[in-house]
């Protein structure tokens, strides 16, 4: 069975995991990515972390294990019955792995329920990887502003919003009007984040 | 003070409790698997459970700069409930996880067949996974379950090495360290241990592969246990390397036996132990 071609962008991950990683542990990524389609793939899924660490990649920041698993999830083309089950049985680390692969896999709308699930936690690693580029392809308008609620709520910079122009919508500048409202009103800040939306987007008139 | 709790149930305490133990120099922890208080009813309960114990409770642990681990099994109280017992088979795909330590808490209850069953069962998932095991020992009957305890660990394919004894007391401690079993003491505000007599066994028994943690849960428990026995073992003469070994390399050692501790970047214990002075100072080794 062969793997799907490397698009561009996940072959400069690919580049920068190994670059990144020590002799050995790029050695291990290297089979277990050439012979995952016949192996105990779903085992390396689990063991990751041990094997290629944590530490934040130089370009994209993402952590080696992230890469890995997102590497892996890709070079076996993973399904939805797949992807649905290493979620719903994952750590928060293999759920944020999964939720990072969506946009590479050969998956329509139909995995949006993983997506959904994530911007339901207060885990604002789970709601970072949720609010990535597949959100922003298939999360219907309504979640989505909401999505974009909840990241202001629980912290998460709006840069980590793909796709945060192109949606942002008369309905979501309201949300975050009266958001900005609500803290003036209780003496807090209002992030500069939020600012620059409301500031990019002629406010509506009120009807 | 640079301090691990080896045993400590977070799930049932506030943001409060990890913010003071922050503040008294608790920078890791292990959150054990048990009941909850109210028992469950279903295998869905625990998976729930286990799941939060890998993702909601290490994410507000690392809010407060608190490594967090576990330990994953089916508890002994629960083991007799037939209900609850198929999350074994669950069991084996939960120990894979990063953040698994070790197999715990098991042993027993009431000392039934059923949970001789899920002990044995469990020491030989923790022989699988090539995890060490936290063994709970009884509250009822506690010399006797002691000693049934190790015999079923000496039946077993694991090492005493990679055995934690938990709850021991004066009653029970020189069968355990005998057994060549690791001692773990929980250090609660009315029942179990308290300070001065936890200093007391560390006196007569050495600070040698004793793990000491306050068990603390949604029962009458005080997180700030460790440090508080800390502080009672300095003020009877223990050395800061004693109370170092006892509250922060001794739980490192255990816990480490399962190849997956991972602590982040920690000071080292050059900034705890011997000068005060560096306090405050940057952590630069």
């Amino acid at each position: 069975m062969n793997s799907p071609t490397l698009p561009e962008a996940l072959a400069a991950l690919h580049a920068e995991l190994v670059e990144a990683l020590p002799e050995p542990a790029a050695e291990w990524l290297e089979a277990t990515l050439r012979w995952a389609a016949d192996a105990d793939w779903e085992s390396s899924f689990a063991v990751a972390t041990r094997r290629v660490g944590r530490a934040a990649l130089p370009r994209s920041g993402m952590p080696a294990t992230d890469a890995a698993r997102v590497l892996l999830l890709h070079a076996v083309d993973a399904d939805l019955a797949t992807v649905t089950r290493l979620y719903q049985q994952g750590d928060a680390a293999e759920r944020r792995a999964v939720l990072q692969a969506l946009p590479w896999l050969r998956l329509g709308p139909e995995a949006i329920g993983l997506v959904e699930d994530a911007l339901r936690t207060n885990d604002t690693r789970l709601v970072v990887a949720a609010a990535g580029d597949y959100a922003a392809a298939h999360l219907d308008q309504h979640q989505w502003r909401h999505a974009v609620l909840k990241c202001v709520f629980t912290g998460v910079p709006l840069s980590a919003v793909s796709g945060l122009a192109a949606r942002t919508d008369a309905e979501l500048i309201r949300m975050l009007a009266d958001y900005a409202a609500e803290r003036e009103a209780a003496g807090r800040p209002v992030p500069d984040d939020v600012r620059n939306v409301l500031a990019q987007t002629p406010h509506p008139q009120e009807s | 003070m640079r301090i691990f709790d080896p045993h400590i149930h977070m799930t049932s305490r506030t943001t409060d409790d990890y913010r003071a133990m922050r503040d008294v120099g608790v920078q890791a922890l292990v959150e054990p698997s048990f009941w909850l208080g109210q028992p469950r009813t279903s295998v869905g309960s625990f998976l729930d459970y286990f799941d939060a114990l890998l993702g909601w409770e290490p994410f507000r642990s690392s809010q407060y700069d608190i490594a967090h681990h576990c330990a994953l099994a089916l508890n002994p109280k629960e083991a007799n409930d037939p209900r609850c017992t198929p999350v074994l088979a669950e069991l084996d795909r939960y120990l894979r996880k990063d953040g698994v330590v070790a197999v715990g808490e098991i042993g027993y209850d009431s000392m039934t067949p059923a949970e001789d069953e899920a002990l044995a069962a469990q020491l030989q998932l923790a022989v699988d996974h090539e995890l060490p095991a936290l063994v709970h020992t009884p509250h009822r009957d506690k010399a006797a379950g002691v000693a049934r305890t190790i015999d079923v660990v000496n039946e077993s394919n694991l090492p005493t090495e990679r055995v934690l004894l938990d709850h021991l007391n004066e009653t029970t401690v020189k069968a355990a360290k005998d057994s060549g079993c690791w001692l773990g003491f929980s250090v609660y505000p009315d029942t179990k241990m308290d300070e001065a007599r936890m200093v007391r066994l560390l006196h007569e028994y050495g600070p040698e592969k004793v793990l000491v943690n306050s068990a603390a849960d949604w029962g009458n428990s005080d997180p700030l246990k460790t440090r508080k026995v800390g502080e009672a073992m300095l003020a009877d003469g223990f050395t800061e390397d004693e109370v170092d070994l006892v509250l922060w390399r001794n739980p490192v050692a255990f816990y480490a036996l399962s190849g997956r501790l991972d602590l982040g970047e920690r000071p080292t214990r050059d900034d705890y132990a011997g000068n005060v002075l560096r306090r405050g100072a940057p952590a630069d080794s």
